[in-house]
């Protein structure tokens, strides 16, 4: 019973593909992983808006949307039909091609990241030996879309948006490699099946999940905020700042095209979200060894839905940095601490198992978090500001 | 030579095609990269994953990026007004032509001096690792100080002369 339950899905399209000819068989059964994951995958992104929109009413001491349904639970199919049915304005000097094909780029390669994400036991849709590369390739991708659709415009808030954007996701692009990579040496694998398979081992009662390690945790950490300014999340947002730049580079989309981007974001948001939950929180495995009766899928939804809401609350919390802030701390401490971790990761591996790796591994990281972190608050001049303006 | 293929090597020229006769020279960037596109389609077609995933890492992911960037700050991405062709076309064509030769030469010979195996070799994304790390660590070790030294470059270019105001 457990264990269906837990392949219910799989067995679900095992079944459905058995009652098509053997000739449609291989075809069909890709086709329907592809529906599952392009069904599955807006419909959490429905419920990570509405959540989005309540949650930081509730945050900001506004009650949200609730005059659709009961609680304003339909805002997000109110959402949907006003986008669907609203005029698609295209500037008049825009270039409409690389204008129209922006937004599809997007969220043509958003998605192909879910390809290579286990999902549950079993549950992945492409088994590859070099996922982990896969993935982070399509999330490079992503950039371009950014810039095609600032330059397109032809809107000078709209170009600035794309500059900032496609700057502030290539300085943090190697800092979420960086962290990746530690998994990997651990690993011994890209593979993200194998990665989760590595985690989901039990001590005590207790799980193997890298989290739980001195560099794993720091690991964590640096992949969550590179993860964060990657899909241009609070406190990152400067992209599309509203009081400096309109809405950034989708400033002169509107309707249904606007609706991409959006959807975009959010099921970017979702993937990375499943990534950090792949590399760091186990996958599908069970916090604890009582509850793997509970099937492995659940935990994979509810781990990316708590990272959602830990973003949401974090864009609830923190005020938006500045450029400067943004790059300094990109490069001066995101940076160094991945790079640090890296060695840290190769002693941990090479260590042999005990407490005394644990104390070496914690002191280091700890102790090079401290230094960094004190060395550049001193270094911050805390002085009138001084602006420039262009001539 | 299957449809997959020739669908991938379509793609790929019309994305060089396009790169070269475009007006515009963002467009000819975007055209390059699907150009781009298309040889990390056929590697992968090839079974080559690493080398496939490279290339739309490194290329789409960050040479497009640059070249963009760089055709932005640095001049008018604005149509130019007189002909896409240069003066020098002519010698460009034959310099193009004679490097394609010696490439398509190279390649075709290279397929007598490897021995034939009946079955196409399984190579993870480990075993390049490996080889990296130990058969070919010297020209690996090269290009990463070669890289370092253009990066040193970038920043003394890009640094402040000594008693400029900021």
């Amino acid at each position: 019973m457990v264990n269906t339950l837990d392949q219910i899905f799989v067995l679900l399209q095992h079944w459905i593909v058995g009652l098509l000819p053997a000739v449609l068989q291989p075809f069909a059964g890709v086709l329907l992983n592809v529906v599952a994951i392009i069904a599955t995958f807006p419909a959490l992104f429905a419920i990570s808006v509405l959540l989005e929109r309540k949650g930081l009413g509730r945050m900001q001491n506004r009650i949200g949307p609730n005059r659709v349904g009961p609680f304003g639970i339909l805002q997000p199919v109110a959402d949907g039909i006003k986008s669907l049915t609203k005029e698609d304005v295209v500037p008049f000097r825009a270039d409409a091609i690389v204008h129209f094909m922006a937004p599809v780029v997007l969220v043509v390669i958003v998605f192909m990241g879910y390809a290579v994400l286990p999902m549950g036991r079993n549950m992945t849709l492409v088994h590859m030996d070099g996922a982990l590369l896969f993935y982070f390739a399509m999330g490079a991708c992503t950039e371009l879309s950014v810039f095609m659709a600032g330059w397109a415009s032809r809107n000078k808030y709209s170009l600035l948006g794309a500059m900032r954007a496609v700057a502030q996701m290539i300085s943090y692009e190697v800092p979420l490699l960086l962290s990746s990579v530690t998994v990997v040496m651990i690993t011994g694998s890209l593979s993200l099946d194998r990665i989760v398979e590595a985690q989901n081992q039990y001590t005590w009662g207790l799980p193997h999940w890298y989290i739980f390690t001195p560099w794993g945790l720091l690991a964590f950490l640096m992949f969550a905020i590179a993860a964060t300014a990657e899909t241009n999340r609070s406190p990152f947002d400067l992209p599309e700042g509203e009081s400096e730049l309109v809405a950034g580079y989708f400033t002169e989309y509107s309707g249904f095209k606007f609706a991409e981007f959006f959807l975009g974001e959010y099921v970017g948001m979702l993937s990375i979200s499943g990534l950090g939950a792949t590399l760091f929180l186990g996958g599908w495995s069970a916090p604890l060894e009582v509850l793997n009766f509970v099937p492995s899928w659940v935990w994979f939804f509810s781990k990316v839905m708590l990272s959602i809401c830990v973003m949401i609350w974090l864009r609830g919390t923190l005020p938006r940095l500045r450029q400067d802030q943004l790059m300094n701390f990109a490069w001066k401490f995101v940076l160094p601490m991945t790079l640090l971790n890296l060695g840290v990761a190769a002693l941990w591996r090479f260590m042999d198992g005990g407490w005394l790796r644990w104390v070496v591994c914690s002191a280091i990281v700890l102790g090079t978090y401290v230094l960094v972190g004190r060395s550049e608050m001193r270094r911050r001049h805390y002085g009138p500001r001084s602006y420039r303006y262009a001539e | 030579m299957t449809i997959v293929f020739w669908i991938l090597a379509a793609l790929t020229v019309a994305g060089g095609l396009a790169a070269v006769t475009l007006r515009n020279t963002v467009h000819c960037a975007l055209a390059v990269t699907a150009a781009f596109a298309g040889l990390a389609l056929l590697f992968l077609q090839l079974d080559a994953q690493f080398a496939g995933f490279a290339q739309i890492l490194v290329y789409i992911g960050a040479v497009a990026i640059l070249v963009v960037f760089a055709i932005l700050l640095t001049r008018e991405s604005e149509t130019t007004e007189h002909a896409v062709f240069s003066r020098t076309w002519l010698a460009g064509l034959c310099i193009a032509a004679g490097v394609f030769a010696v490439l398509g030469w190279a390649v075709l010979r290279s397929a007598n001096a490897i021995p034939q195996q009946a079955t196409a070799p399984v190579v993870a994304v480990k075993d390049i690792g490996n080889a990296l790390m130990s058969r070919y660590v010297l020209p690996l070790e090269i290009v990463a100080l070669l890289l370092t030294a253009a990066m040193v470059g970038a920043v003394v270019v890009a640094m402040h002369e000594k008693g400029d105001t900021k």
